[in-house]
């Protein structure tokens, strides 16, 4: 247990970065966790099809507070379609953990919010 | 009455040694008593009602009627009739709300319910008036004080019910908040005003835990699960007040529910049989039957007076742990063995209660943690989830030492 709640996730969740809002961003969406209501949205600027800002917003536990830190960082600079790939397996490398699928519904929530906008943003391009 | 003699029914402990379980709201642990009496059923005279001539279809028969007249008594209805078998609360409500209230609630009506309601009392009628244009009436809980009963009082009801109100949906017991709701003088109170407004209520939470009347109480429809009061999954209970029997039409149609079917038409067999079409959950009423017989083994009102005392043990433990938010009523005399609340660390901000469920469950101390079905009530409480710690007899102290414990672990974790 003392392995999912390390420093590094606890620091993520009481220090989370990229926290806040974008006021004209290129794509945005959020979703709820139907299980424990959390809501997490995400405002995204893209050039050239690269994430060049990125901020999430909302509310959660721990483990989707600092998965929602960790992804942002993570995604700035990427391109839209590696982001589109990233997967589950990926998300639990990044926390560095083993989750229960409890667990694992809350830190995927923001990365289904970044897939959400992401593919908003390509529709609307098309 | 020893607890630990009691406990030793329950084979779940042998299989988890070390296992606290204070999740019972979400459904009650099974004595070996419900679990025979199923395997029973299936193991010796595993046939269907109703139907074959043969003595294994006749105990079968009768073991299912049996069950109906064991509920019957259990909650004081009038007649086994008035008893008819569903899938649970949920399936009871969607019941009258399809059966009944599309029949007779039309646009204008209107219907009152409380914020502090499950969702399985609350968007069946949600959905009931996007459909047909009534109005729903969302009646608030008073928390204004420290001492507040966060229960719904008569007098309120008594203000907002009107002569287009066609029902009111109410629960006995919250979910959430442990309160006991006053549902006799609501209902008296209810009825003065409007007499033809019929009343349902919600008694997931209460027929687990005290004694019901449902004729003392005055209500119309009164609906609970087998699996809370430590019956089977899948089993459940829809009371319906016998002037009303006649009245209501069946909700599902098919075999079981008729007397005679021609090409043109069908005359429905009376009731419960009009109400249970297909083979129904046998076993399920079987074990539910079970679990009332263990129940008035141990006696409703010993079981009520355990959890009495250990909830206001587990109040003052939570009390005493500090940095605590508890949403719950703090007298033990207006409230069930549900405790929700929410903890804080050093710097006062919230641990989310996902996090303390979490780590509590680590340890093998299973609560619950999240909006428990209950959404508005949690919007109306400014929060997005809470813990909640649910009793049953078969908890003791121990158990509430062990979640002290597991507290104390979350607080060292998120400092
Ligand atoms: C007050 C209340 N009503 C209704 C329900 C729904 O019961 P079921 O899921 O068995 O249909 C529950 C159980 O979660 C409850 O606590």
């Amino acid at each position: 247990m003392d392995d999912l709640y390390r420093e590094i996730i606890l620091d993520h969740y009481k220090h989370p970065h990229n926290a806040g809002e974008i006021s004209h961003p290129s794509c945005s969406a959020e979703k709820v966790n139907p299980l424990c209501g959390d809501e997490i949205r995400m405002d995204i600027v893209i050039n050239n099809d690269k994430v060049t800002a990125i901020k999430f917003s909302g509310q959660g536990c721990a483990i989707s507070i600092a998965s929602a830190s960790l992804l942002t960082e993570y995604s700035m600079g990427k391109k839209i379609k590696d982001l589109l790939r990233f997967s589950k397996d990926d998300i639990v490398d990044l926390l560095g953990s083993e989750l229960t699928p409890a667990r694992l519904k809350c830190a995927l929530l923001s990365l289904e919010v970044i897939h959400t906008a992401l593919k908003n943003y390509e529709t609307k391009k098309t | 009455m020893k607890i630990s003699s009691i406990r030793n029914d329950f084979p779940v402990f042998e299989k988890n040694k070390n296992l606290t379980y204070l999740d019972s709201a979400a459904t009650a642990l099974k004595p070996k008593q419900v679990i025979d009496s199923v395997v029973q059923y299936y193991s010796e005279y595993p046939s269907n009602v109703f139907r074959g001539l043969y003595p294994l279809s006749q105990r079968a028969t009768e073991a299912y009627e049996k069950a109906r007249e064991k509920v019957a008594q259990f909650i004081h209805a009038h007649s086994p009739s008035e008893i008819i078998f569903t899938r649970g609360t949920t399936e009871s409500i969607n019941f009258i709300a399809y059966a009944w209230g599309r029949l007779n609630i039309h646009s204008n009506d209107e219907i009152v319910t409380t914020i502090m309601e499950h969702h399985s009392n609350f968007v069946p009628w949600q959905e009931l008036v996007r459909e047909n244009g009534a109005v729903l009436k969302v009646i608030d809980i008073d928390d204004s004080n420290k001492d507040s009963l966060f229960r719904i009082e008569k007098t309120v009801f008594s203000k907002i019910t009107t002569n287009k109100t066609k029902l009111v949906a109410i629960t006995h017991v919250s979910n959430v908040l442990g309160t006991i709701n006053p549902i006799k003088e609501i209902i008296a109170g209810v009825k003065r005003i409007n007499p033809h407004c019929l009343v349902l209520v919600d008694g997931a939470q209460a027929v687990p835990h005290m004694s019901v009347d449902v004729q003392d109480l005055g209500c119309d429809f009164y609906v609970f699960s087998g699996h809370k009061m430590m019956g089977p999954t899948g089993i459940g209970v829809l009371w319906i007040r016998k002037e009303l029997l006649e009245i209501i039409p069946p909700f599902h149609f098919g075999g079981s529910m008729i007397e005679k079917v021609t090409l043109e038409e069908s005359r429905y067999a009376p009731p419960p049989q009009k109400f249970e079409a297909g083979t129904p959950h046998i076993s399920g009423a079987i074990g539910l039957g079970a679990a009332i017989d263990y129940m008035n083994t141990i006696g409703v009102t010993n079981i009520q007076k355990h959890e009495m005392a250990l909830t206001e043990y587990t109040l003052k433990r939570l009390n005493d742990f500090g940095s605590i938010t508890m949403y719950c009523p703090q007298i033990v005399r207006h409230r069930g063995g549900v405790l929700s609340f929410n903890l804080y660390d050093s710097e006062n901000h919230l641990i989310h209660p996902h996090d303390v469920g979490d780590v509590l469950g680590l340890e093998n101390i299973c609560v619950r943690a999240g909006h428990h079905c209950a959404m508005p009530l949690a919007t109306r409480l400014g929060i997005p989830a809470s813990v909640r710690v649910s009793l049953h007899i078969y908890n003791d102290k121990k158990d509430i030492d062990r979640l002290i414990e597991g507290l104390e672990k979350v607080r060292k974790i998120f400092k």
